[in-house]
C-alpha cells in the first residue's frame, strides 16, 4: 500500500485549525468492519490530505461507501454494525469525539438527493439553526448556496419546496445544505449516480472550486469520474483497500494486478 | 478506535448522550410506551380484584347459573352468555353472507373507481356512533319488525320453536338484525381487500380453462382468501360479542333465557350497560365486573385468533 | 349451447346479481339512517337546542347546550390524557424500541383496541368512580382516553416509519442528535398521518356512550369542575330515546343529527387530508 504523503501546501482557508504538516486531514489504519458476524473491510489504511480530492473506486458491493461511512460515524444508525481500528481527523481520534461534533466538522451528501420536506431557505438553515446558530441566516444561506454554485437558479425561490426543484439541482442543494455549517471534510456518497450528464458535469467542476476551502472524498463507480476530478484514487477489492496513489499513476501504471484488471474493464 | 474503550469511555460517552438529550428523549417515550402496558395490567388485575366478592361465593357456576336476583344476591351469568351468544349467532348469520357477497361484487365486478368510492361509504357505516344505530333501532327498526316481519315470520315459520309467542318488536332478533348491519362494513372491508390481494394469474388461470366469471370467482379467489376471510369474520364476531348500546335499546332487557326470537333477552354488554350506575350492594356490581371479565377474556381470545388467520394470509393465499 | 352452459351462464348473472344487491343494501343503508336523521332530526335542530339547558319534564323549549359543552369537555380531557401517551409511545416503537418491549407495547395496545368499550368504562368506574363514590368527568375523561390511546400510538408509529430512512440520515450527516432527528424532520415528516390518526380517533370516541353511563354519568345541569357527574351528547341520546316523552325524543334525533354530522365530518375530512398529503409530498 502506498501512502500519499503530500504534506498540506496550503493552510486551510476559512480560519479553521491548520493541521500539523506531515499529518493528513484524516488519517485510518487498520480498519474492520463487522456488520454483525459478517466481516466487511478489512484492515484498510489510508491518508486523506487536506485540500485535495480523494476517489475511492471498485465493484460494487466492495466495501467504498462502507468505508466512507466510518469517516463520519454514519454506520452508528445500523443495529450490530462495528468498526475497530483507527482512524483520526487532525490526529483527534473520532470514536472518542462527540459524535454531533464530528458530523459537523465532517459533512456527507448521499446517493439520491435527500432534501427535507421544507423550503429550500430551511433546508439549508437547518444544520446551522441544529447546531446552534440563530443569528443572521440569510447570508449564510446564500452564501452556501453560491458555494455549490445554485445560488442563481433559486434566489427567486428560497420560500419554495425543495422538492419543487430538479434531481441535479437537488443535490447541488445537498451539497449546499452540508456546507452550510462549514465543514472541514465533505463526503460524497456516489453524488452524481442518480443525475443525468450535465448535471454530473456542473457538480464536477463544483468539487474543483470546493477543495480549496475543504477536504474531499468522493465514492464512484464511474471511472471516468474519478480519472477526472481526483488528485488520490483509492482501488476497493472485496473490502480490502489494493492499492492508492496519485490519480495519474493509479490510471497509467498501476501497481496491482487486480487494480489493472478492473481499470482495463476486464471485470465490472 | 476499538469496540471496548473501557469503563471512563462508556461513562463519558454517556455523559455526552444525556447532555445532547438522546437519553432523556430515549427515557421519555420509553415512559409513555410503558405506560401502554402498564395500563393493560391494571385492566387486568382491576376487573380480576374488583370481581373477588361472586368469584368467591360461586366459583365456576356463576356462569352455569340462571337466576339473576340482586335482591336475593343470586347472580348468574348464563342469561347473558345466552343473550349475547344468540344475538352475535343471529347477526353473523345475516352479515356474513351480505358483507362477504359485497366484497365479492366489489373486488371482483366493479370497476375500482366505483369499487373504492362504494368502499370509502361503507367504512363510514363504521364509524357511526352505535347509540344511533340505537335509535333508529327503537324508533324506525321495532316498530317495523313488530308490524310488518315479525307476523310474517309466525305465519310461515310459527310451528318452529324460533318464531313462537308475543311479538314485540324488541327481543333477539331485534338485536340479531342491528348488529347485523353494525359488523357488515368489518366483514366487507377486510373481505374486499383480501380478495383484491389474490395474484392475478390466478384467476386468469381459471378463466383460461373456461369457468365463468362466478367460478373462477367462486371456485379459485375466495377459497385462496378463504383464511383471511375467515378473519374479518372472526374480528366482527368480536365486535359484534362487545357491542353495547345499540344492542341494550333493542333487546328488552329480560335476564331470560328462551328459545322464541320474537323473546325479549339480554346480553352481557347489556346488562352492565344498564344496571352498573344502579348496583346498590357491593356482591352486585362485583356480579356486573365479573361480567365484565368473562366479556373481556372472550373479546381477547377471538381477537388474538382473528389476528393471526388474517396474517396468515397477508403474504401468500391458503390454496396449496 | 347445451343445457349444462346455459345453467352455468344464468348462475353467473344469478350469483354476481345477488352480489350487486348485498352492495346496493349496504350503502343504502348509510342513506337510510342519514336520511332518517335528516329528516326526524333536521327539523327539532333550532337556537334553543344549542343554547338551552334541558328544561324539566313535560316542557318543551329545552336543549342540549350542557350536553354539547360537556362532550366537549370530555374530549379535551380524553385529549390531553390520550393523545401525549400515544404520540410519545409511537414515536418509542418507531425510533427507539428494542424488540421484545415493543413487540410487548404493540400486543397490548392491539389488544386494548379490540376490547369493548365498556370495559374500558368499567376500568375508570373501578380506578377512580369507586375511591369517588360518585361519576365526575375525570372518569369519564380517562376512560374515553384509554380508548384513543392505542389508535393514536398505531397511526404514529406506522407514519413515522413510513418516512424514509435518507431523510434521517440527511439530518444526522449535519450534526444533528437523534432526538432532535427526530424532533425536527421526522415528526414534522410524518406528521399529516399522525394528525389525521388523531382526529380520526377523537370522531371515534366522541360517539361512544357506553363507558360513560357509569363514570361520567349525566347531569341535568352544567357540571363545574371536573369532579362532578357531566352530561355528555351521547348519553343523552341514549336517555331521551328510552323516555316516554315526545319532545325529549324529537330532541333525541336532532341531538343524533349533531353527533353524527360531527363524527361524519371528521371522519371523511382527514381521511381526504391523508390521500391529499400523499400527492403533495412526492419527491419527483
Amino acid at each position: 500500500m502506498d501512502a500519499s504523503s503530500t504534506p498540506q501546501a496550503q493552510p486551510a482557508a476559512r480560519g479553521e485549525a491548520a493541521p500539523a504538516p506531515g499529518i493528513p486531514k484524516l488519517l485510518a489504519r487498520n480498519v474492520d468492519f463487522y456488520y454483525g458476524a459478517k466481516k466487511a473491510l478489512h484492515g484498510v489504511s489510508l491518508d486523506v490530505p487536506a485540500n485535495k480530492i480523494t476517489a475511492l473506486i471498485g465493484p460494487s458491493g466492495c466495501g467504498k461507501s462502507t468505508f466512507l461511512r466510518t469517516l463520519n460515524r454514519m454506520y452508528e444508525t445500523v443495529p450490530h454494525a462495528r468498526a475497530e481500528g483507527d482512524v483520526r481527523l487532525d490526529g483527534e481520534d473520532i470514536l472518542t469525539m462527540d459524535v454531533t461534533a464530528l458530523r459537523r466538522r465532517v459533512g456527507m451528501a448521499f446517493q439520491r438527493p435527500n432534501p427535507f420536506p421544507k423550503s429550500i431557505f430551511d433546508n439549508i438553515a437547518y444544520g446551522l439553526r441544529v447546531n446552534g446558530m440563530h443569528g443572521n441566516l440569510k447570508e449564510a444561506v446564500e452564501a452556501s448556496l453560491r458555494r455549490a454554485a445554485v445560488w442563481d437558479e433559486v434566489k427567486d425561490s428560497l420560500h419554495k419546496s425543495a422538492y419543487a426543484l430538479s434531481g441535479g439541482q437537488q443535490q447541488r442543494l445537498c451539497i449546499a445544505r452540508a456546507l452550510a455549517v462549514n465543514p472541514e471534510v465533505l463526503l460524497l456518497d456516489e453524488p452524481c449516480s442518480a443525475l443525468d450528464p450535465i448535471a454530473t458535469a456542473k457538480i464536477e467542476e463544483l468539487l474543483f472550486v470546493l477543495k480549496d476551502s475543504c477536504t474531499i472524498v468522493i465514492v464512484t463507480h464511474n471511472m471516468q469520474q474519478a480519472a477526472r476530478v481526483s488528485d488520490q484514487t483509492g482501488f476497493f477489492l472485496l473490502g480490502k483497500l489494493i492499492e492508492v496513489n496519485d490519480t495519474r499513476t493509479i490510471f497509467k501504471k498501476p501497481a496491482r494486478q487486480e487494480t489493472e484488471d478492473y481499470i482495463t474493464g476486464r471485470f465490472g | 478506535m476499538t469496540p471496548h474503550p473501557g469503563r471512563r469511555g462508556w461513562a463519558r460517552a454517556f455523559v455526552t448522550r444525556l447532555r445532547s438529550g438522546d437519553e432523556i428523549a430515549h427515557l421519555i417515550t420509553w415512559a409513555f410506551a410503558a405506560s401502554v402496558f402498564l395500563i393493560t395490567c391494571l385492566l387486568l388485575y382491576e376487573l380480576w380484584d374488583k370481581s373477588a366478592l361472586p368469584r368467591h361465593k360461586f366459583g365456576w357456576f356463576f356462569l352455569l347459573t340462571r337466576a339473576w336476583d340482586p335482591v336475593a344476591e343470586q347472580f348468574g351469568a348464563l342469561p347473558f352468555i345466552y343473550g349475547t351468544l344468540v344475538t352475535s349467532a343471529l347477526g353473523m348469520l345475516i352479515a356474513v353472507p351480505l358483507g362477504v357477497g359485497a366484497a365479492i361484487f366489489l373486488a371482483e365486478l366493479a370497476p375500482p373507481r366505483i369499487s373504492d368510492a362504494l368502499s370509502f361509504v361503507i367504512e363510514l357505516l363504521a364509524a357511526v356512533p352505535s347509540v344511533i344505530y340505537g335509535v333508529i333501532g327503537i324508533f324506525i327498526m321495532v316498530p317495523f319488525l313488530r308490524k310488518y316481519v315479525e307476523p310474517h315470520l309466525k305465519a310461515t315459520f310459527g310451528y318452529l320453536p324460533l318464531f313462537k309467542g308475543p311479538m314485540m318488536g324488541v327481543g333477539f332478533l331485534a338485536a340479531g338484525v342491528v348488529l347485523a348491519v353494525m359488523i357488515v362494513p368489518f366483514i366487507l372491508s377486510i373481505s374486499r381487500e383480501v380478495l383484491l390481494a389474490v395474484p392475478i394469474d390466478q384467476r386468469e388461470a381459471a378463466l383460461a380453462l373456461g369457468a365463468t366469471k362466478w367460478e373462477s370467482t367462486w371456485k379459485v379467489v375466495v377459497p385462496y382468501a378463504r383464511t383471511g376471510i375467515m378473519g374479518s369474520v372472526f374480528l366482527a364476531l368480536a365486535r359484534a360479542l362487545g357491542e353495547t348500546m345499540a344492542v341494550t335499546m333493542v333487546i328488552g332487557g329480560a335476564p331470560q333465557i328462551s328459545a322464541s326470537l320474537f323473546a325479549p333477552g339480554y346480553s352481557i354488554a347489556a346488562v352492565i350497560a344498564d344496571q352498573l350506575a344502579e348496583a346498590t350492594s357491593d356482591m352486585y356490581y362485583q356480579a356486573l365486573i365479573e361480567l365484565g371479565l368473562v366479556l373481556f377474556l372472550v373479546t381477547i381470545i377471538i381477537n388474538t385468533l382473528a389476528r393471526i388467520l388474517i396474517l396468515t394470509t397477508a403474504g401468500r393465499g391458503t390454496a396449496h | 349451447m347445451s343445457f349444462r352452459d346455459v345453467w352455468r351462464k344464468s348462475v353467473n348473472i344469478v350469483m354476481f346479481s345477488l352480489t350487486g344487491l348485498a352492495t346496493l343494501f349496504t350503502v343504502g343503508v348509510l342513506f337510510f339512517i342519514l336520511g332518517y336523521l335528516i329528516w326526524y332530526g333536521g327539523s327539532s335542530i333550532n337556537w334553543n337546542f344549542f343554547t338551552k339547558l334541558p328544561a324539566p319534564v313535560g316542557e318543551s323549549g329545552g336543549g342540549m347546550a350542557n350536553a354539547i359543552v360537556g362532550s366537549g369537555k370530555l374530549l379535551l380531557l380524553a385529549a390531553v390524557i390520550g393523545v401525549p401517551t400515544g404520540l410519545l409511545g409511537g414515536i418509542y416503537l418507531a425510533e427507539f424500541g428494542g424488540q421484545t418491549f415493543s413487540f410487548l407495547v404493540r400486543y397490548t395496545a392491539d389488544l386494548l383496541n379490540g376490547v369493548p368499550s365498556i370495559v374500558m368504562g368499567i376500568f375508570a368506574y373501578a380506578v377512580v368512580v369507586l375511591p369517588m363514590h360518585h361519576g365526575s368527568a375525570f372518569a369519564g375523561g380517562l376512560a374515553l382516553a384509554v380508548m384513543l390511546v392505542p389508535i393514536v400510538l398505531r397511526a404514529t408509529e406506522q407514519f413515522m416509519r413510513a418516512v424514509p430512512v435518507s431523510l434521517r440520515e440527511g439530518a444526522l450527516a449535519l450534526g444533528a442528535s437523534k432526538w432532535k432527528t427526530v424532533a425536527t424532520v421526522v415528526v414534522p415528516a410524518g406528521f399529516r398521518g399522525i394528525a389525521t390518526g388523531i382526529l380520526l380517533s377523537l370522531a371515534r370516541v366522541a360517539g361512544e356512550t357506553a363507558p360513560l353511563l357509569f363514570t361520567a354519568g349525566g347531569n341535568q345541569f352544567w357540571a363545574r369542575g371536573w369532579d362532578q357527574p357531566i352530561a355528555s351528547l351521547p348519553v343523552m341520546i341514549y336517555t331521551y330515546a328510552l323516555s316516554a316523552y315526545e319532545d325529549w325524543h324529537r330532541q333525541a334525533w336532532a341531538a343524533g343529527l349533531v353527533l353524527l354530522a360531527f363524527v361524519l365530518i371528521v371522519t371523511t375530512g382527514s381521511r381526504i387530508i391523508l390521500s391529499l398529503g400523499f400527492q403533495s409530498s412526492r419527491s419527483q
